[in-house]
């Protein structure tokens, strides 16, 4: 307000185009940072490592970590609104399962692949109808849901089921060749077409804009007249049918359902999300960002595997440590903007 | 001429409260209509009828002639109304020219068209005299002052037949509003009706053609703003109901000046101040005196308490207590220097309400002490049967739940509260509203017996009468600024509203 | 009668009660307690046992929701804690003697004490939503308690140390002797302070706590501390009971279990007044459920799905008198709140 009362009555200051960028800038920053993070941990372990510089490795990142960009996606939105969604990786669990038990008995793949979507998707849709018609808090409906999808799990069965049909393994052992020797697996693709068509949603559709606009201001959003219910519901929805997809991803990688799969794999996703410049409270954040955050946990990952001498709980604290940076530089964020 | 928006007979209701009875509400296009009132009024709910965030019970809404029943913002905003908020209600978070287009973005293909956004947003920028803001750039990068033409810009752009302004003033300077105001005049005189809200009284005679007052929930009446004094204004304002109470009952005026030469003053403020809230206070309030602070309720009145109890932070001036220069950060610091305060808002800022009378009594006093020392349970009971029967609390019953009390004796409570901690000056923010005529009569005199026992007493009421009654000095708040500070002696209701009615200073 | 059901611990007490029936009418000798080598056996017994861990945990989860805030890091802090004082069990030179036990136990309080300060540091002082918070710990705890024991399940043998978790004094289990220690002492340390009524006072109204000038920093560092505390030593049972720590398994979940306990018992996730009987009675209600599964030949597998029905049930049963409160809210003081914004 302060630039104002230094000038005639008339006009209205607009603020310094230097202002300005760096306000712009401050909103990629977080995303920006995270990029900067995994160019550097790239450099780093290039420097280690020669065979750690090569396009496979890197492609490798995306071919070992499908489901967790799928689920990152559907956190991302779910974020965005302000909200949580706890349920992702039992509902993971779940979609193993069904796919696996029926795919035993028999069942056409691309039945299965149906139904699965729509027990994802439906799950989804119930936790966000109660969660906004009954006004409950999202953490502990999702928890709920976690604990259904979980024991829905347990109740198909506690052993592990192989998967043996034909288009799973198929789908498992697909390679998509790149020019210069490299390759991805269908999965990637799939993903990274979720990836593309959740990016055209958010920034190019007046519901994706409702979504910002619910995490910016809920209340704003109510009086601007968007339709933020059905928003609101419609995005546990999708991120329940993400769950689902991932599901199915996760499938063709383990080839198996395993009822105590996935697990603390929502924290993953959340830390991806988190750590890929979306703020918790909400309204900020790119779902490019998330699959950087995704990238950024999968390369701790290869970077441990390809050290050798550190133990693989390291990745847990280092996600726990670059969340907590995050969530600081957030807090700082929204303090200097106040 | 017909009215592009004519409400009849509006009721609306709230469990145990009539918020607006009975009002009818006429606002024509190419007007400044200015909706006055007292907060608690009915201005809010009524505006809130007309966008469709409150339901209302009986009556008619026309738009233009037809019948409109709003069920949400959504068809109000349909039917060409348009508000803007005094807390913006835009997204901070967002460019400029989403927050103008949201939710009405041209889109090609079941894309958003971004350059039409983009271009549109520029045309009705324009239209504002707005062009130096980058449609690009982030809402929160701006000034309120912006955003809110940025708000009047989103209207513009759905072509609103009116535009509700509520309180848009409230946090500009004087550059400012005067860009407002000229941005007000510019829409009106294309045929906008506008409804203005605003609790500073040059600024509703600056800018307003026409007012409606409304008084506790009821329509007092319609008037050209030309034709109305500010005299004449406020009264209709604030009513005239409390002389029955002033006959009710007679307590001697309260005339002694307490501003010897040689004493210290328990509190001295100079100048203090806080953006966007008030400026320019210099108060000072003698031990065993009662000052009053008389001005119309959104004067500011309250915003000086919380500065003076360190619930917000002062950013201007200074403050001494008993001579010493102090600065209070928080409320702790205040009880610290044996300040209490009873905020006007009793359920928000004053009640524990699922605890008992016991705990909300003895509340400030545990505070102090830290929760390691708890007060003995027999000191606390001598202290809780103490302050019930001193000031009688009903039901006795400590173990109550405070929600379940009456207001008058919820309001016992709390002051019980602060009492139990001795304080040299307590703050009395509007500590007899809503409260029955009984208890009323009971608080007023506790005042003038604890300034008679040496206490400070800063005494908030929106009833200048009971101001009147029990304060040995007044000080005067208009716009958000103390005008005057005059010694209670013969003082009238009508002396006070001259000097609040009396022009700018 | 009336009067009675609308205590607050009516319908868990009656819920707990249904469920303990139903078991007697399956299981003729499930009520019934026996003497055996001057121990008590039976059911009932199981029940208390078993559910120890979970009943610690939601006495410090009660007083954390009271403030209207949430820990989900109790999981992992239970990982640490057993991780520590195994790791440390297994590397001292007299891996069986009742120091070593002691120290162990010392040690994980002492992680448990540390733990619960950071927490509550992200919360009061940075300022940091709990749920967010807790949730740094509860990612990376678990990398922690892996870091402490190297990946490997570390097995103890320290007799001491084994009794924590399975031993007997007096007849009774040790385990539930301690947990009803810290439940008189949670008790005693809340009621007979002050500190019971100001997280209170926080949970239901801060501003009005502010105003009033209570500091609430304090407060709500002190019950993460506590909750941190109370999750040590049940992770001190958990490892002791089975002799071993495993940082994957231990306390898996627990954190959703003590929240289920503290909501069922009928304090309110949205914070204010709490009660710890409650909570006890609602950790009883889910340990039995567990029991009564098994009772009933059930699929054991199935308790989570009835779990979670029972989450959404006393949600939905909790959300309409929310709801209410809320019109109420916005009836009368909305218009005016709104103006005193304008203002």
């Amino acid at each position: 307000m302060s630039p104002l009362t230094t000038l005639t009555p008339l006009t209205v200051k607009k603020p310094s185009p230097a202002r300005n960028r760096l306000r712009g800038g401050a909103r990629y920053a977080p995303t920006l940072a995270t990029v900067g993070l995994f160019i550097a941990m790239f450099a780093v372990g290039s420097g280690m490592y020669p065979s750690f510089l090569s396009g496979q490795v890197f492609l490798n990142l995306f071919i070992d970590n499908t489901f967790l960009i799928v689920l990152a996606v559907g956190m991302t939105f779910v974020i965005l609104t302000g909200g949580i969604d706890l349920s992702v990786g039992a509902v993971v669990a779940l979609s193993m399962m069904v796919s696996a038990t029926l795919l035993q008995q028999g069942w056409n793949a691309g039945a299965i692949i149906v139904l699965v979507l729509l027990i994802g998707g439906g799950l989804g849709l119930l936790m966000g109808l109660i969660i906004q018609y009954f006004d409950i808090q999202p953490f502990i409906v999702t928890l709920a849901g976690m604990f259904l999808a979980r024991g829905l799990c347990y109740v198909i069965s506690l052993d592990s089921i192989p998967v043996t049909e034909g288009f799973f393994t198929g789908m498992a052992q697909a390679q998509i060749p790149l020019p210069g020797d490299l390759f991805v697996s269908p999965g990637v693709l799939l993903a990274l077409g979720i990836v593309a068509i959740a990016f055209f949603v958010l920034h190019h559709t007046r519901f994706g804009r409702t979504v910002y606009a619910i995490g910016g201001n809920e209340h704003s959003a109510m009086l601007m007249g968007l339709p933020v219910k059905s928003t609101k519901i419609l995005v546990y929805a999708l991120s329940g049918l993400c769950s689902a997809v991932a599901g199915i991803l996760f499938s063709f990688y383990s080839l198996s359902g395993y009822s105590l799969a996935a697990q603390g794999m929502e924290l993953d996703a959340i830390a991806a999300v988190v750590i890929g410049g979306t703020l918790l409270t909400g309204g900020t954040g790119y779902v490019l960002g998330s699959v950087v955050g995704v990238l950024v946990l999968g390369i701790v990952q290869t970077f441990i595997a390809y050290d050798g001498t550190l133990s693989s709980w390291w990745t847990k604290i280092v996600i726990g440590g670059l969340l907590l940076v995050f969530i600081l530089l957030q807090r700082l964020f929204a303090r200097k903007t106040r | 001429m017909v009215p592009v928006v004519e409400m009849t007979d509006i009721a609306i209701g709230f469990p145990g409260v009539k918020a607006l009875d009975g009002v009818n509400f006429r606002l024509f296009p190419g007007e400044v209509h200015a909706l006055m009132g007292e907060n608690g009024a009915g201005k809010s709910t009524l505006i809130k009828a007309l966008t469709g965030v409150y339901s209302i019970d009986s009556g008619t809404v026309t738009v233009l002639g037809e019948h409109k029943q709003f069920s949400t913002p959504a068809a109000s905003q349909a039917a060409g109304i348009s508000t803007v908020y005094q807390e913006v209600n835009l997204c901070p978070n967002l460019t400029v020219e989403e927050n103008v287009l949201l939710g009405r973005e041209p889109r090609r293909r079941g894309s958003i068209d971004w350059k039409g956004v983009r271009s549109r947003t520029r045309e009705v920028l324009a239209e504002l005299h707005l062009d130096q803001v980058d449609p690009g750039s982030l809402l929160s990068s701006h000034s309120i002052a912006v955003q809110q033409l940025i708000a009047i810009a989103r209207s513009v752009e759905i072509n609103a037949k009116v535009l509700i302004l509520d309180e848009p003033t409230s946090s500009l300077d004087a550059d400012e509003v005067n860009q407002l105001f000229r941005v007000i005049r510019d829409l009106r005189d294309r045929g906008v009706a506008i409804l203005f809200v605003s609790h500073f009284l040059e600024q509703v005679y600056d800018i307003s053609d026409r007012m409606t007052v409304l008084r506790n929930g009821k329509l007092v009446g319609e008037y050209m703003t030309r034709d109305l004094s500010r005299m004449g204004l406020i009264s209709k304002m604030i009513g005239r109901e409390m002389e029955a109470l002033a006959e009710l009952d007679q307590a001697p005026a309260r005339t002694r000046a307490r501003t010897d030469s040689g004493v210290t003053p328990f509190l001295e403020t100079r100048g203090l101040g806080r953006k966007g809230s008030v400026s320019h206070v210099d108060l000072s309030v003698y031990p065993g005196e009662v000052v009053g602070l008389a001005g119309l309720l959104g004067a500011g009145r309250t915003e000086i308490a919380r500065l003076i109890f360190g619930a917000d932070k002062a950013d201007e001036g200074s403050m001494a207590i008993k001579g010493a220069s102090q600065r209070i950060r928080s409320p702790r610091t205040a009880i610290d220097l044996r300040i209490g305060f009873c905020s006007e808002d009793r359920k928000e800022e004053g009640l524990i309400g699922d605890l008992s009378v016991r705990d909300n009594l003895v509340l400030a006093m545990q505070a102090s002490k830290g929760w390691a020392r708890r007060i003995p349970r027999r000191v606390q009971d001598e202290l809780v049967a103490e302050y019930i029967q001193a000031l009688d609390v009903r039901p006795a019953n400590p173990d109550a739940l405070i929600r379940n009390l009456s207001g008058g004796n919820q309001q016992k409570v709390l002051l019980a509260r602060w009492l139990v901690t001795h304080p040299e000056l307590l703050i009395l923010d509007e500590p007899t509203r809503g409260i029955d005529i009984g208890a009323k009569t009971q608080i007023q005199k506790l005042v003038s017996q604890l300034a008679a026992d040496g206490m400070s007493i800063l005494f908030i009421s929106s009833e200048l009468e009971e101001v009147l009654r029990v304060s040995d000095r007044i000080a005067v708040i208009k716009d958000r600024a103390m005008v005057a500070d005059i010694n209670n002696d013969d003082v009238s209701v009508e002396d006070v509203m001259t000097v609040i009615a009396g022009g700018a200073q | 009668m009336k009067s009675l059901l609308k205590h607050r611990l009516a319908w868990p007490v009656i819920a707990l009660a249904a469920l303990l029936l139903l078991n007697q009418v399956f299981r003729p000798d499930f009520l019934s307690l026996r003497m055996q080598d001057g121990h008590l056996y039976g059911s009932l017994i199981d029940i208390m046992r078993n559910g120890a861990p979970t009943i610690l945990i939601a006495l410090g989860m009660t007083l954390v929701i009271a403030t209207r805030g949430i820990d989900l890091s109790v999981g992992a802090v239970v990982a640490i804690a057993g991780a520590a004082s195994c790791a440390y069990i297994a590397a001292s030179p007299e891996p069986g003697s009742p120091v070593t036990a002691a120290t162990a136990v010392l040690i994980a309080v002492i992680a448990g004490l540390a733990l619960g300060i950071w927490n509550g540091f992200l919360v009061s002082t940075i300022g940091v939503q709990p749920i967010i918070a807790t949730l740094v710990l509860m990612t990376a705890g678990r990398g922690i308690a892996q870091l402490i024991t190297g990946g490997q399940i570390i097995s103890v043998s320290n007799d001491p140390y084994k009794s924590i978790g399975a031993g007997y004094l007096l007849t009774l289990p040790i385990s539930i002797l301690i947990t009803a220690a810290v439940f008189i002492l949670a008790a005693v340390l809340t009621r007979r302070t002050a500190l019971g009524t100001l997280i209170e006072a926080v949970g239901i109204n801060p501003v009005a706590s502010r105003l009033a000038g209570l500091r609430s920093r304090n407060i709500i560092w002190i019950v993460y501390v506590f909750s941190a505390v109370c999750a040590a030593i049940a992770g001190l049972m958990i490892s002791s009971n089975v002799t071993a720590a495993d940082a994957n398994n231990a306390g898996l979940y627990i954190e959703m279990d003590a929240i289920l306990a503290v909501v069922i018992g009928g304090t309110s996730l949205a914070g204010g007044r709490y009660t710890l009987v409650g909570t006890v009675v609602g950790a009883f209600i889910i340990q039995t459920l567990t029991t009564t599964v098994y009772t009933l030949g059930i699929p054991p597998e199935v308790t989570l799905v009835f779990k979670a029905l029972v989450v959404i049930t006393v949600c939905l049963l909790q959300a309409p008198k929310a709801r209410n409160l809320l019109s109420s809210l916005k009836a009368a003081p909305k218009p005016a709140a709104k103006e005193k914004v304008a203002i």
